[in-house]
């Protein structure tokens, strides 16, 4: 061993030095958040929780093109739809079942019709599993619920789409 | 009558020096956590109470409500005694500490020696609680705990006697009396370093945290223990902890004592001396986990034996030799 490490050693210059970082680091700004209270930026990007859009006039965007369904990598959508009234084609069901998901966000980029998005919310656990089945009024409810976010989520992502 | 009032008086001190002592190893815990993340630039338990101050008692509450899981291979009677030996140990060596010239539960004259022989007993605990459980993880945890505990005690026992040396009594209260002009970190500094360290392996803190390697041994001899069980080893554990920071402030720097004797100082009460004392060390027990990685399994074994315990024997042989030429040992030997 070289005399110099030796001495090294011996007084445990190393770990005197690592405890004076130790002691300067504690002075330090913080680089985390105080998390529930506080909360970080979500990208518009971000693959949250699902849901399903309407168009200002209140219509339901989706129009059973099953696009999504047939993406889906994880195979947790389900689509059923029927013919109504007017003649136009609409969802009868739309399950996702959110435990099966995998949030790649390729039912998004299906979408013709931008109804099924992944929006900015990842705070949706539950107590039970069979809350995480969500159905069509769940998506819908979602879609109300955050449309001002989606909307310009959408937008600020147009120019890469 | 008389039998009965002298009972309920011991119970009572013994009450004033246990209660204190349980909350400062809950408030330790949280300070520990703390400290650690200080170093790593996060914020810690913050949201129980002021500071996060409660989260301790947030956790024992979650441990008590906590199913106790017994293993069904494991050797039942000894299985549940093994956390209740780690914690009461850990506890009982408190009745020796001073707190003040006369602030000590038990005042008797081989105190150092009362507690070198319990917190030698401590390693029971761990190896009946990983032999017990019949499981790899914790045999081979409670393997490597064993052997590593025996080893630092040699060096701290020797260290001790350095101590000793310029004391010349196993009393606590003298060896802080004899304190009086210098603290003993002073002229006994690499003494006091390798008790430091010893300390720190002495009770499995990282870097010498092989017993429950998370890596390797999963939770080392606690792997099969849940519940209120595992608080109790974790109790026992914090409670070891501060034990050594005590008994480092009362060998190396002037237990109850303040810095320096004058009237300003001397207004605070002597416990608070100690107390801080111990935070002080304590804090730097827990700046070090922040710090060090963990030490290898060989590594440790050559640090204790090749390195440690010829360098505090050769220190013995120092001391004695100083203090027998400038005849400066002490009355009492």
């Amino acid at each position: 061993m070289k005399l110099s490490r030796l001495i090294k050693t011996v007084f445990m210059v190393d770990f005197v030095t690592g405890l004076m970082i130790a002691i300067k680091e504690v002075f330090k700004s913080k680089k985390t958040i105080n998390y529930p209270f506080e909360k970080g930026q979500v990208s518009p990007r971000a693959r949250g929780e699902h849901a399903l859009r309407r168009y200002p006039n209140g219509e339901e965007r989706c129009i059973a093109c099953k696009l999504c369904e047939a993406v889906c990598p994880a195979q947790a959508i389900t689509i059923e739809s029927a013919a109504r009234d007017d003649g136009s084609r609409k969802t009868t069901r739309y399950d996702i079942d959110m435990l099966k998901c995998i949030y790649c966000g390729l039912c998004e980029e299906s979408c013709p019709v931008d109804a099924i998005v992944q929006g900015p919310n990842f705070e949706f656990a539950t107590e039970t599993r069979e809350e995480l089945y969500y159905n069509k009024e769940k998506l819908l409810e979602n879609g109300d619920r955050w449309e001002n976010i989606l909307a310009a989520n959408i937008k600020a992502d147009n120019p890469y789409r | 009558m008389n039998n009965f009032y002298l009972l309920f008086n011991e119970i009572y001190k013994i009450l004033f020096l246990l209660i204190p002592v349980l909350v400062t190893v809950a408030m330790i815990v949280w300070l520990d956590r703390r400290v650690w993340a200080l170093v790593q630039k996060r914020r810690g338990p913050n949201v129980v109470g002021p500071f996060g101050l409660l989260q301790s008692l947030a956790d024992a509450l979650k441990y008590i409500f906590k199913e106790i899981i017994i293993p069904a291979s494991s050797n039942k009677v000894i299985f549940i005694i093994a956390p209740i030996i780690t914690m009461t140990l850990a506890l009982v060596a408190w009745a020796v500490i001073p707190f003040g010239e006369n602030l000590v539960l038990a005042d008797i004259n081989v105190g150092i020696l009362y507690l070198f022989a319990v917190s030698s007993l401590g390693v029971y605990g761990i190896i009946m609680g990983g032999w017990a459980s019949n499981s790899k993880y914790p045999f081979l945890g409670a393997i490597r705990s064993a052997a590593q505990m025996v080893s630092y005690e040699v060096s701290i026992g020797v260290i001790i006697i350095n101590v000793l040396l310029c004391v010349g009594s196993l009393n606590l209260n003298d060896i802080v009396l004899a304190q009086q002009n210098m603290w003993f970190i002073l002229p006994l500094f690499p003494m006091f370093v390798i008790f430091f360290i010893s300390a720190l392996a002495e009770t499995n803190r990282p870097p010498f945290d092989l017993p429950e390697a998370e890596a390797e041994l999963v939770a080392g001899y606690q792997t099969e223990y849940s519940g209120m069980m595992y608080a109790m080893f974790w109790l026992g554990e914090y409670a070891n902890i501060l034990l050594m920071c005590a008994l480092g402030s009362v060998l190396f720097l002037g237990g109850w004592l303040p810095p320096v004797e004058t009237e300003a100082l001397s207004f605070i009460p002597s416990p608070f001396w100690l107390i801080f004392k111990i935070l002080f060390l304590f804090i730097l027990f827990a700046l070090v986990k922040a710090i060090v990685p963990r030490y290898r399994y060989d590594q440790l074994m050559k640090l204790g034996w090749k390195i440690f315990l010829p360098l505090s024997l050769i220190w013995v042989i120092l001391t004695a030799s100083y203090l027998l030429y400038f005849n400066l040992l002490p009355e009492q030997i």
